[in-house]
């Protein structure tokens, strides 16, 4: 992996503050729990039925019982709980998640988020992303900034079908860090070594500045 | 007063499923998919099936092998993103996919065991999976009628159970599988373990046994239900 995607996984880490109930969604998301120090006061919720995920195992330490929402084998820590598919859903539509972190294919500068399907070409099924992005408390995205040909994941508004509309607050990108705000994408933060400019070229809606000097964000390792 | 004794061959269980029955099928992923259940349908052969599952397994393991065998004519599902040949069925039209948001699905199916009609949510509103569906308003907000499913039979993979029935989930093993056992005319449910009436604390039982109509322990596990090498 990229270092600027590793640097934009850390940097994300840093918005899990102590207390919260987070998931963590499949693929890169699931990677911000390496870059939280080993007793941070957190809980992390799995869809199919789990709270307080511990450390990921290789397959000759699992359970086979114990896996989380993207197949991988987990462990548990002291305080876990298990419990069936409507409560897990309970938990997420009732606003008990702080936090969800999600993968995006296009963000809207409304803060709409389309992240399940790319009509005749990929179509696996919703699965619970709707549902956490609709009803997390606060939803982020973690994305790299242009899809592989070099076209801006973040948009005036989404052309793919949406996994929910105006759920997203904030998206932390391998160039920047970007909120989603009444007036649209605010630039936040920069990758350390790229321009403003250099976000604003990659991104497909007018992107704000800030008033106030731009701040770089590099990976902080043990808080 | 006993408690009748609902310990079954399965395949004598598995006899009383028909061509063209809905058939809900516990499990998400490898952990509670009741892999030898699957196996003995895969050979009982009924076919034009729909199934009801949170997702379609691996290629060459769980309910693939009913697709695999051309059983299922329908699937009302979450998500197929690990089996390939699922979707290729789906692209191709050799199977009908209904999709749900994940918790939709388990809340329809705990309505339908629960003798309710339908659910009202707020979820996929805007989206495509609002498409088709009846709403009305609660409270001055648009709701998506959600309706109950049932299935004539379910397949269930417990920890353990006794003979009446009742039933232990362990893990992520739980997931579907406490749902569906309420939601289904004739529910199976296989066991890794079988004790004798009272070998299950009361306190300990997660499926009533009333839901439950056969009950089969497993002789040995197959090599489906193993830590998957990846």
């Amino acid at each position: 992996m990229s270092s600027a995607k590793e640097r934009m996984i850390a940097r994300a880490a840093r918005e899990i503050t102590p207390g919260m109930v987070v998931n963590l969604g499949i693929g890169l998301p699931t990677q911000v729990v390496n870059h939280l120090p080993r007793d941070f006061p957190v809980c992390l919720h799995t869809e199919n039925g789990m709270t307080g995920i511990g450390p990921t195992l290789t397959p000759d330490q699992a359970d086979r019982n114990l896996i989380d929402a993207g197949g991988s084998y987990v462990s548990t820590v002291p305080g876990s709980a298990f419990f069936d598919s409507a409560t897990s859903f309970a938990m997420v539509r009732s606003g008990r998640l702080d936090l969800t972190m999600l993968g995006a294919f296009e963000v809207s500068a409304s803060g709409d988020l389309a992240n399940w399907k790319i009509p005749g070409k990929f179509s696996p099924g919703v699965g619970g992303g709707v549902e956490l992005a609709q009803k997390a408390r606060r939803v982020v995205v973690l994305t790299t900034h242009t899809d592989r040909a070099g076209n801006p994941k973040l948009k005036e508004t989404c052309s793919l079908p949406l996994t929910a509309r105006a759920c997203v607050a904030r998206i932390f990108t391998d160039m920047a860090v970007i909120d989603v705000t009444p007036r649209g994408f605010v630039l936040v933060e920069t990758l350390g070594g790229i321009s403003a400019a250099e976000v604003a070229e990659a991104t497909g809606a007018p992107l704000l500045l800030p008033d106030t000097d731009l701040p770089e964000f590099e990976a902080r390792h043990g808080r | 007063m006993r408690l009748p004794d609902k310990s079954c061959k399965i395949a004598s269980a598995i006899a009383k499923i028909k061509p063209g029955d809905r058939v809900m099928i516990g499990g998400f992923g490898v952990p509670g998919t009741p892999m030898t259940l699957i196996q003995a349908l895969v050979d009982h052969g009924a076919d034009n099936l729909t199934i009801i599952k949170n997702d379609a397994n691996e290629p060459g393991m769980g309910i693939d092998h009913l697709l695999q065998s051309g059983q299922v004519s329908r699937l009302i599902t979450t998500h197929l993103g690990l089996n390939t040949h699922a979707i290729s069925l789906m692209n191709t039209g050799q199977i009908e996919v209904e999709f749900n948001a994940q918790g939709i699905l388990a809340e329809r199916i705990r309505a339908g065991g629960a003798g309710i009609g339908a659910v009202l949510s707020d979820i996929g509103i805007g989206t495509e999976l609002a498409v088709g569906k009846q709403v009305v308003e609660i409270a001055g907000k648009p709701h998506l009628v959600e309706t109950a499913l049932r299935a004539d039979v379910a397949l269930i993979h417990a920890d353990r159970a006794d003979i009446f029935g009742n039933l232990a989930y362990v893990a992520t093993a739980q997931n579907f599988n406490p749902l569906m056992a309420m939601a289904a005319d004739c529910v199976i449910a296989e066991t890794e373990t079988l004790l004798p009436l009272g070998g299950l604390a009361a306190n300990a039982v997660h499926t009533a046994g009333v839901f439950v109509d056969h009950v089969a322990e497993l002789a040995e596990l197959s090599k489906e239900y193993a830590v998957v090498q990846r």
